[in-house]
């Protein structure tokens, strides 16, 4: 049999390489959940609560049970025997209310299930939808969590009046030092408003239960097939080995497909009982009702300083709109904001009280960032403030008090350890690049002739790479296997689960190299429960430093194992592999890696003590996270007339460790700006008094569209981590966790000779018009 | 998307569809832009949908005696882009180039926009201002319709469940009319939060004729008349402008949403009137 691998020598990392992904998607040829059909599909439609806050008296559903082509109707009382909707975070003094799969007695937020419809025809399941009847008693409800704080304010589970979900506490040095020492102390109440995730593809599942060995096949769009099947098996009480979960091409998730919903277990729970294969796929509508949000942190903020600038201490209080129940990681969202609080500064003082607060809303967790956006909004708005308080320059202010290069790896006060990093290098570099005390010239001759000029600059460090496995319930290893099959292709199987990020692409880039072989023949394949080795998933900015790092260290060890087959072929001891070929360090003779894989698998004689084949696994656990970091600045425009805000540059210049691929390193960033952009400018989940869901469609939520986003220039400088082998950070997150307080610093400084201070986020003209009135008048 | 069963029917012409509208309680389906999403969401569930989309002759564009007649059917890509239009009424071009994004330019039709009269769609503003006509056929007859008779409300027209537009007739404007439409966009939808439609021309130092068309401030477009009247005579100077913007929301009831309250919006309406008004200028 000829062998088809080929030998390559060029390296690939570093390249921007183009995606491998994007043929399938662009011309609508991958297979998305709602593209799977099997035969004697059954559809399942979920009927959602109108009210924030009532009781169930009664449903009835007779007249949709009797629709024709209606199969079934489930109500809660059908699924009061199975697991709860989990909850994977423990805290000391953590509430968890019993989160049923559907409604029982009582229904707590607009959109809560209440009952599935499942028919043979979507469109009947949807008519029979609107025929169940649901007597409900509406009792007062809470919106706000500030309000639901407060005393006599209603109570979203009974048995907890407070409405408090858990608390938290975390401190580092002495803050009452050094506030005793401060010789000025900024404050600010900066609010992180509710977003919602907006992955382009909506969520959506297929069931299949296979009556004859009792297994059941689930697809998914979710981040995390492994742990799904777990949680899954759990609810369902189904043995865990019985159970596939493949994640197909999944259109995005942002963090909000990093869970187990109830309807993707009902979907599994229906296939199960009606033995036939059930989907199930969220409309748009549903879709901002009943998938997570993100963000919803109101933050009270207090940094402590000496007069020349040198900041002391920060005190933090954290209240986090968790909604009426918690999901996967509600309630680490806003631990990990702590972790992040000092920013990339360098006091030693920090104390921060987290409470999180139920309220009649859809749950809160993990979104893009998750926690650490919220945490360097609050600290970058806070230096600007101190350095509007003590009239100097932010970036002045900000390199004063950066952790100096040779203090890595740096133990943080919220006990993290920053692996690597030159902040003043990246911040220096931004500003030369944007080429900023000019901009303050053209500043001052703006303010001259009675325009509204701001420059804008956030810098920001991020926790990243997750992680090590004891901060996450989840385990933080990743896992890869690769094998060299028979004809001499590669495969890998990877634990991550991409969609979106192009790791198909990065992965063949690192096998590309580490094998010496052309990229063609590697195939990077993850997502099947049943083909995939175990493996943890894809959120946090984990796929390449953890997941690419368990894939050169399976290489690695792959090519011992080549070089042991190489060795007898070429019978001698002294042989190197490399570039797809092993060679006899003696003779110059050399085998190609196809030989050798053909040989490994078919023989006819094997190495002595060897198994036959190439394949090796690689489990690797992250001894630390990564740490990238950056500087983005930002020049806008306010119109005083309307206060529209125009955005005339961006400049990102960002570190995350040595890059992979500078293509999609920026596509990461330009993706990730366009979303902390959308949350300054226009995007915000907003409920009204009565607690329905107002912004429940695209006509009324903000996301950016691309004439709306800017021209981003990207810059970077490379500091490579000494967590992993490859040296990278992680990126996905990055532009996000910069963008919102670099846009919102700008149009504050833009109006910061009117006495403003502080904007919350989303800016839209008419907050910011009002806020032009105030200063003229004042 | 998936609505409630519907029956549909695809008339070839003006005839067919009338005469279907006459035997049935049917809403017309035109490009879309409108009806599809509220049958998505279950918020219009008609039992019967007629669908004009292939009637050819709804998409012409002939000018005849001063006035340019469009059809109801032409996309707002299609007079947005038309040398026709552009030259002989350049503001219905500006305007249209201006609503929603390049799918819904494509599939969105001038007179699908007129019928569904969404108080904050930008094609009633320029149709205000230029003093539109409708014309509205039914089984066996038909009737032509000023603008300031046909939006009635939010959402409210003058054509009766019968009757489908099928053509608006605009003025062919006469040389030294300068013209904008200036919008205040809605960020989510692309509506208007305010659009203000101009029409300006100018004798000796002086204005001679004033039109104005608002979008988005009220329950529906309407004419400043208010403006119109403080311009005309006037010598169009700063102050002027100014002044007559002023006027843009006299006795008008204003629209508060999320995105902008009662207050801000009469305010941008004044800011986005003088606009519209200096560029036309």
């Amino acid at each position: 049999m000829e062998t088809t691998v080929t030998k390559k020598t060029e390296r690939l990392i570093g390249k921007p390489i183009r995606r491998r992904e994007d043929p399938r998607l662009i011309t609508g040829t991958a297979t998305y959940v709602e593209d799977i059909e099997l035969p004697g599909m059954h559809y399942a439609a979920v009927v959602r609560s109108p009210h924030p806050a009532a009781d169930i008296k009664g449903i009835d559903t007779r007249a949709a049970e009797q629709h024709p082509g209606v199969v079934a109707v489930y109500t809660g009382k059908d699924i009061d025997h199975l697991g709860a909707v989990p909850c994977g975070i423990s805290l000391p003094d953590l509430r968890i209310p019993h989160h049923h799969l559907l409604a029982q007695d009582r229904v707590y937020y607009v959109g809560h299930p209440v009952a599935v419809v499942v028919a043979g025809d979507r469109y009947i399941a949807a008519d029979a939808v609107d025929l169940v009847e649901v007597e409900y008693e509406p009792t007062d409800s809470v919106s706000e969590p500030e309000e639901a704080l407060e005393a006599g304010a209603p109570a979203v589970h009974a048995e907890w009046p407070d409405n408090v979900a858990f608390t938290h506490h975390q401190e580092g040095g002495d803050i009452e030092k050094a506030f005793a020492e401060a010789d000025v102390i900024v404050k600010e109440r900066i609010v992180s408003q509710r977003l919602a995730p907006s992955a382009m593809e909506p969520r959506g599942t297929v069931a299949s239960w296979n009556s004859g060995d009792e297994t059941l096949t689930v697809y998914s769009s979710t981040q995390i097939p492994h742990i799904l099947r777990t949680l899954m098996a759990g609810v369902l009480g189904l043995p865990e080995h019985k159970l596939r979960v493949i994640a197909p091409e999944v259109g995005g998730g942002f963090g909000s497909k990093c869970e187990l919903y109830p309807e993707e277990a009902l979907t599994a729970f229906i296939a199960m009982k009606i033995g036939k294969p059930v989907k199930w796929v969220l409309t748009r509508r549903d879709e901002f009702l009943a998938t997570i949000h993100g963000r919803g942190h109101i933050d009270y903020y207090e940094l402590a300083a000496k007069k020349d600038g040198t900041m002391l201490g920060l005190r933090v209080k954290i209240i986090q709109d968790v909604g009426s129940f918690h999901m996967l990681l509600t309630p680490a969202m806003p631990t990990l904001s702590v972790l992040m609080l000092p920013g990339l500064y360098r006091f030693k003082n920090v104390h921060a009280d987290v409470v999180g607060v139920f309220t009649h809303r859809m749950a809160t967790d993990l979104y893009r960032g998750a926690g650490r956006p919220e945490a360097t909004h609050g600290i970058e708005r806070m230096v600007e403030v101190l350095a509007a308080e003590l009239k100097m320059d932010p970036v002045e202010l900000r390199i004063k008090n950066f952790v100096p290069p040779s203090d890595f790896p740096y133990d943080t006060p919220m006990g993290v350890s920053y692996d690597s990093g030159n902040y003043k290098a990246i911040l220096e570099k931004a500003v030369e690049t944007v080429g900023y005390s000019q901009l303050r010239q053209e500043q001052q001759e703006a303010r001259r002739q009675g325009r509204l000029m701001g420059i804008g600059i956030a810098t920001y460090g991020e926790i990243c790479a997750f992680g090590p496995s004891p901060a996450l319930p989840t385990g933080g290893w990743e896992s890869a296997t690769v094998k060299i099959e028979p004809s001499g292709q590669v495969t890998v199987m990877t634990g991550v689960s991409p969609h979106g990020q192009g790791s198909q692409t990065t992965f063949s880039q690192i096998a590309a190299d580490e094998l010496g072989v052309d990229i063609d023949d590697i195939v990077v394949t993850h997502g099947d429960t049943s083909t995939v080795q175990h493996g943890v998933g894809t959120f946090g900015s984990r796929n390449t430093a953890v997941g690419g790092t368990a894939l050169v260290l399976a290489i690695r060890e792959l090519k011992e194992k080549i070089e042991t087959y190489g060795a007898m072929l070429l019978e001698s001891d002294d042989v190197t592999y490399g570039a797809g070929v092993c060679t006899c360090n003696k003779t110059g003779k050399t085998v190609t890696l196809g030989e050798i894989a053909m040989t490994s698998w078919t023989g006819p004689t094997y190495p002595a003590n060897t198994q036959p084949g190439l394949v090796a696994t690689n489990y690797w656990e992250p001894p630390n996270f990564a740490f990238p970091f950056g500087a983005h600045i930002v020049v806008s425009e306010v119109d005083p007339d309307t206060g529209e805000v125009a955005i005339s540059r961006y400049l990102a210049v960002d570190d995350c460790g040595k890059v992979i691929n500078p293509l999609l390193v920026d596509g990461q960033v330009h993706g990730g700006v366009a979303q902390g952009l959308g949350q300054a400018l226009y995007e915000q989940v907003v409920y009204d008094d009565t607690g329905q869901l107002v912004t429940g469609e695209y006509m009324d939520y903000a996301l950016p569209k691309a004439a709306m986003v800017p021209t981003i220039e990207t810059d970077r400088t490379e500091t490579p981590s000494p967590v992993n082998p490859l040296g990278v950070k992680g990126v996905g997150e990055a532009g996000t966790i910069a963008a919102s307080p670099a846009v919102v610093n700008s149009v504050v400084d833009a109006l910061s000779h009117l006495g403003v201070r502080h904007i919350d986020m989303p800016l839209t003209p008419e907050k910011i018009w009002k806020l032009v009135q105030q200063g003229g008048s004042a | 998307m998936i609505p409630q069963e519907f029956n549909y029917s695809r008339p070839g012409t003006v005839q067919e569809a009338v005469d279907l509208l006459a035997d049935h309680d049917a809403k017309v389906l035109a490009g879309g832009m409108s009806l599809i999403p509220l049958m998505k969401l279950r918020l219009s569930a008609p039992e019967h949908v007629v669908d004009l989309g292939r009637i050819p002759d709804l998409s012409r564009i002939t000018e005849n005696e001063g006035s340019l007649h469009l059809g109801a059917l032409l996309t707002h890509h299609q007079v947005a882009t038309s040398a026709l239009v552009q030259e002989k009424c350049p503001l219905i071009a500006e305007t249209a180039a201006h609503i929603g994004d390049a799918q819904v330019r494509n599939m969105g039709t001038l007179g699908g926009s007129a019928a569904h009269a969404d108080p904050a769609a930008d094609y009633p503003a320029a149709l205000c201002a230029l003093e539109a006509k409708v014309r509205l056929v039914r089984k066996d007859s038909e009737r032509v319709v000023d603008i300031g008779d046909f939006f009635v409300d939010a959402l409210t027209t003058a054509v009766e469940p019968e009757e489908i537009i099928t053509e608006l007739i605009l003025p062919v404007e006469e040389a030294g009319t300068g013209v904008s439409y200036q919008k205040l966009r809605q960020p989510a939808s692309g509506f208007a939060i305010v659009g203000v439609a101009a029409r300006i021309r100018r004798d000796g130092g002086r204005i001679a004729m004033a039109r104005v068309g608002v979008t988005g401030l009220a329950a529906s477009a309407y004419r400043a008349a208010g403006v119109e009247a403080l311009l005309e005579g006037s010598e169009g100077s700063q102050a002027d402008v100014a002044g007559a913007s002023a006027a843009v929301d006299e006795g008008i009831e204003a629209i508060s949403d999320l995105h902008a309250s009662s207050d801000y919006r009469r305010h941008v309406a004044r800011v986005y009137t003088a606009r519209a008004i200096l560029a036309a200028l």
